[in-house]
């Protein structure tokens, strides 16, 4: 509710909120200007957890880069090494076989129903609405499982490799992702039932942060924020790549850009991305997982093992890494914030020349001010919490 | 030279003279571009020609590579034709201003603070062009390719903030941290 009408006489209080407020899940600074309780002014500082990782990019080969994308937006990591995957590939030329996309698109879903479970949960459990939270986080852990399963590690995965995919999907992948999407559903069932008609829930997230579209696009919003504003952007749908283009799922699009239509956005986009997941997975062709291309893939540990070629081919990847002609090319996919883009340089040689992330949320944070201009203190706290700020992908 | 696209074509109609190159690469349409007049060029883009979604900010140094020393890099999106593009504005070294495009698109408040903070290029008519990732001690622009890599920034003391409430025994803690740094203020 916009406080428009105060009676009693203030003053501007100046207060900062941050970096480490036990509400918002990430380490960031609110410079706010108050009357009373409405925010004035607010000026967002960034960069606590600023590490350099365009630079330290540089210093590592193209292969080395893989876990580095991973702790930029660890809740859909998946994301992240597909995108950069996907970008080096462009640049070099190559397509993976059509195993490789489709495993691909299944692990790009399965991170951003990561990515939107987290997101969901945690800003309704700083609601009060803690059983949600926890329900979420059930239906979360059901993911990590697989993850876990899959790659061997729970967050920073580094599972996608340049030219293919680590290694195949275990045997018995399909019936365990069929047994957690029925888990997931009830438990999201019960959530729904849980928040749609909860007062507090809607009052605190309902023409809260509004934002028109004019102005979501004015300020580069992508993913469900500008979606929730009414516009159908989506990357996927825009840019198909990979196989998404065989894929039959909607975009679900808001209309009033508030955080109730955000919140509802990521709820309608978990039901899409399981359809999406459901659909791969019938469709997964058998094949290989790696492109054919010696200068890319490494050799079978065999020949390393056995040969003095192998061996040495072995070597040359590990030690100079793999050869990307020189040039510059972008590359984006659809993250779990929106668009997470890739721009590469390369100067032929085996390190990135420069290496830049799109980062969805930083361009979301850049937003927060025209958000919360006229709202009460309290408010920060589930707009922030729509807007999903990763502090790995916004610092960098 | 590869043949140009019939978008390009188009853009390099619209915008005359200001264009340098238009090249195509990896599927990627791209123009190289005049940084004269770089604010009338991209009104040109968005008004006239459709791309109404600034996707990205950033730059790159060709440190002895190339001349002009930086380039800026621009992606935009045109909806509409779901067609993207990307704009290269070479920018030299001795005097690196660009405009700013934050009277266009207000995404690029921040886009552009973080190039001038990890380049160091300024942005003409930038409303608010501060640091933005780093700090404001920090001494230099670390993503360009002078930089080193392992290059340590000197401590700074706790900065003063006016008008806040100050807790006596760590404020007699910072003034302690002051004069150990030997800090002047």
């Amino acid at each position: 509710m916009k406080a428009d009408n105060l009676e009693l006489p203030t003053e501007i209080m100046e207060l900062q909120m941050g970096p480490s407020h036990p509400a918002t899940h990430g380490t960031i600074k609110f410079n706010l200007k108050l009357e009373g309780e409405k925010v004035r002014e607010c000026d967002v500082e960034v960069g606590f957890l600023h590490r350099g990782f365009d630079k330290s990019c540089e210093q590592a080969t193209w292969t080395q880069v893989i876990p580095y994308t991973d702790r930029l937006n660890y809740a859909s990591s998946l994301i992240n090494n597909v995108g950069y995957a996907l970008a080096v590939e462009k640049l070099i030329g190559a397509e993976t076989p059509p195993r490789c996309q489709y495993i691909r698109v299944i692990i790009s879903e399965l991170a951003r129903l990561f990515d939107h479970l987290t997101c969901c949960g945690m800003a309704a459990s700083e609601l009060g609405a803690i059983t949600v939270g926890f329900y979420m986080i059930e239906a979360r852990e059901l993911i990590t499982r697989i993850i876990e399963n899959l790659t061997g590690a729970r967050l920073t995965v580094t599972y996608v490799r340049i030219g293919g995919v680590k290694h195949d999907l275990p045997h018995d992948f399909a019936a365990q992702v069929s047994s957690a999407f029925t888990t997931i559903r009830k438990l999201l069932d019960d959530c729904e039932r849980m928040l749609s008609r909860n007062r507090i829930f809607l009052d605190r997230m309902s023409n809260i942060g509004v934002i028109s579209a004019e102005t979501a696009l004015n300020y580069s919003l992508t993913g469900p924020i500008l979606r929730a504003s009414g516009v159908d952007y989506d990357v996927r749908k825009a840019f198909p790549y990979l196989v998404y283009d065989k894929m039959d799922f909607e975009v679900p699009v808001g209309s009033r850009g508030d955080n109730y239509d955000r919140f509802l956005c990521r709820m309608r986009e978990i039901e899409q991305s399981m359809k999406i997941v459901d659909q791969a997975l019938q469709q997964l062709p058998v094949g290989p997982v790696w492109i054919d291309d010696p200068r890319i893939v490494l050799p079978e540990k065999e020949k390393v093992y056995g040969s003095i070629e192998g061996l040495m081919h072995h070597f040359k990847i590990i030690m100079e890494g793999i050869l990307v002609p020189a040039g510059e090319t972008y590359f984006a996919v659809e993250g779990g914030n929106g668009e997470l883009g890739f721009y590469i340089v390369s100067d032929g040689g085996g390190k990135p020349y420069r290496l830049r992330v799109r980062p969805p949320c930083f361009i979301a944070m850049g937003a927060f001010a025209e958000m919360i201009t006229g709202y009460m203190v309290a408010d920060i706290i589930p707009t922030f919490g729509m807007i999903n700020m990763i502090g790995g992908e916004c610092d960098r | 030279m590869p043949e140009t696209s019939s978008q390009l074509t188009h853009i390099q109609e619209k915008l005359g003279a200001s264009v340098i190159a238009s090249i195509q690469a990896q599927g990627d349409d791209v123009v190289v571009l005049e940084r004269k007049e770089l604010r009338e060029s991209f009104r040109r883009l968005k008004d006239e020609l459709g791309f109404d979604l600034l996707s990205d900010i950033t730059a790159v140094d060709y440190w002895q590579k190339k001349e002009p020393r930086f380039e800026v890099v621009y992606q935009i999106v045109c909806r509409a034709k779901r067609s993207r593009l990307r704009l290269r504005v070479p920018v030299p070294e001795d005097d690196p201003t660009v405009d700013s495009l934050t009277p266009l698109w207000r995404g690029a408040n921040f886009l552009e603070r973080e190039v001038w903070d990890l380049y160091g290029i300024r942005f003409t008519d930038h409303p608010d062009l501060r640091r933005i990732l780093l700090y404001d001690e920090f001494q230099g622009h670390p993503l360009r390719k002078d930089y080193p890599v392992n290059l340590c920034q000197p401590r700074v003391p706790e900065r003063h903030v006016d008008g806040t409430f100050v807790d006596e025994r760590s404020h007699n803690k910072l003034l302690r941290l002051q004069k150990s740094l030997g800090a002047k203020r």
